[in-house]
């Protein structure tokens, strides 16, 4: 059991989007061996609706920066980008937005 | 060396936790379990053990206590009852899904309402599907031997599952036994100091009770089913080695009169002596009836049950606790599944029992063997389930 689960850490070394391990090589009792795993954990894969800024609209008010509930959006020099690793999707930024730059587009999976 | 002691089986359970050094008991004390708890208090008072005991507000609060300590490495014990392993009943799971090797005594009582403090098995058969290993003891003896083996069992690399030690509440848990021990130091070099593969530790950080969503849950649990199938052997061995120690056996069941039997009776606990002391009778009078007592009931032993029952025609099965609205009682349910499984042709009923502590007599047990035995006769089952001693 120790041997497999040295197995993942190993695997948890490289791992992004490879298949998942299965129960055979993971830790016990849903034990994490590695501390600050959290940082890889990207609830962005929550989103149902994807939202997307028209930078020709944004006039850089930082309204939507203001609104969003997840720190999701990222400043830049004249217009506002989405940071998708944590977005949700709420669609807050898009509602808020008073030149309507933002859209909300279906996610596509 | 061993020694007789007069102990009730709560005392029994106690003493066998004294002498596993145990390094934590939190618990909260409740009838018909009391006992348990408030002698191993004095044991603790006494400095007879060097148990850290957390005296704590309820058993929610037990068992939450029990866990932390438990994933700290060291060795838990607590003991509840009915009510008590009803309000434990959320945190049972925890301690089985984050893999803590406690050791519980359970007195088993009734379940409110009505109130009621007598021994009967709603409160674990409540908790049966909780992950736990769950052993039921006939007597004081096998209580104490089953408490000191449990530690041993839960502990181990291919287990790390808790395990229940349960007792008939007042029929088993306040009668006084005289009873063989052994000497401290033969309990803990039998089961030694736990060694933990993996535990909470500063210097080596992990975390415990992380979020598992749809992508890792059904894995975590699938593991548990593992370990509860790896329990069988360990179980086994761990019998062996104690039996070495005491010359006492233990395994998943015991039989009597079973392998000439037409027909026998299945049951947990204190009511297996009852029929074993009436099967004796009916046997002399040329009778062929045997008695088949489950010790362990979770893991489920499905083949040493099926390689029991195997010249078997009729099979009665005694339920201490009501399944409502089930068709059958826990354990008939289980028993059923097991033979149908095997395609197994067995004439099966069922008699729920004892309910809130009411006594079950030699002659309610005669009179279930005699059924048994005409239904090995005829191949017929009168009634798949009945209520014995129940007013009418």
């Amino acid at each position: 059991m120790w041997q497999s689960q040295k197995e993942h850490m190993k695997r948890c070394a490289g791992l992004s989007d490879i298949r998942k391990p299965g129960w055979r090589s993971i830790p016990i009792g849903g034990m994490l061996l590695e501390p600050g795993s959290a940082l890889k954990y990207k609830t962005g894969d929550w989103r149902a609706f994807r939202p997307i800024v028209d930078e020709t609209k944004c006039v850089n008010c930082l309204l939507c920066w203001i609104y969003c509930p997840d720190s999701s959006i990222v400043r830049k020099e004249k217009f506002v980008a989405i940071n998708y690793d944590y977005c949700k999707g709420c669609g807050i930024c898009a509602a808020e937005c008073p030149t309507k730059a933002i859209r909300m587009e279906e996610e596509k999976r | 060396m061993t020694r007789t002691m007069g102990l009730t089986g709560d005392e029994a359970i106690a003493y066998a936790a004294k002498q596993s050094n145990v390094d934590v008991v939190a618990a909260y004390p409740i009838t018909p379990q009391t006992i348990i708890v408030e002698a191993f208090s004095e044991y603790v008072f006494d400095g007879e053990v060097h148990s850290e005991f957390v005296c704590v507000e309820s058993e929610h609060s037990a068992t939450s206590a029990c866990i932390g300590a438990s994933l700290t490495g060291a060795r838990v014990f607590t003991a509840t009852s009915s009510q008590g392993l009803a309000l434990m009943h959320e945190m049972l799971y925890i301690a089985s899904g984050l893999r803590c090797p406690i050791v519980m005594g359970v007195a088993n009582r009734a379940l409110s309402a009505p109130i009621n403090i007598h021994g009967d098995h709603s409160d674990m058969m409540g908790s049966r599907d909780c992950g736990w290993l769950q052993i039921y003891a006939e007597n004081a003896q096998e209580a104490y031997d089953w408490t000191i083996q449990a530690f041993k069992i839960a502990e181990d690399d291919n287990v790390l599952l808790p395990v229940s030690v349960n007792i008939d509440g007042f029929i088993i848990s306040h009668s006084m036994e005289g009873i063989q021990v052994q000497e401290d130091k033969e309990t803990l070099e039998f089961l030694s100091t736990r060694k933990p593969a993996l535990t909470i530790d500063p210097d080596k950080p992990v975390t415990v009770g992380a979020l598992c969503f749809t992508d890792y849950y059904f894995e975590v649990k699938r593991q548990q089913v593992e370990a509860l199938d790896n329990s069988f052997k360990v179980i086994r061995k761990v019998n062996q080695e104690y039996k070495a120690l005491t010359n006492r056996s233990y395994d998943t069941l015991e039989t009597y009169g079973v392998e000439d039997a037409e027909a026998a009776i299945i049951c947990l606990g204190s009511t297996a002596g009852t029929a074993k002391a009436v099967a004796k009778k009916l046997r002399d009078d040329g009778k062929k009836v045997g008695v088949i007592k489950l010790w362990v009931y979770r893991p489920f032993p499905t083949k040493e049950i099926l390689e029991t029952v195997k010249n078997l025609k009729a099979l009665a099965v005694l339920d201490r606790a009501c399944s409502f609205g089930a068709p059958y009682g826990a354990l008939c349910s289980d028993v059923l599944s097991v033979l149908h499984g095997a395609g197994k042709e067995l004439k099966v009923f069922n008699g729920v029992f004892g309910l809130g502590g009411r006594d079950i007599t030699p002659t309610d047990i005669e009179s279930v063997f005699n059924e048994a035995l005409e239904t090995a006769k005829t191949g017929v089952v009168k009634e798949p389930v009945k209520f014995i001693g129940v007013r009418e």
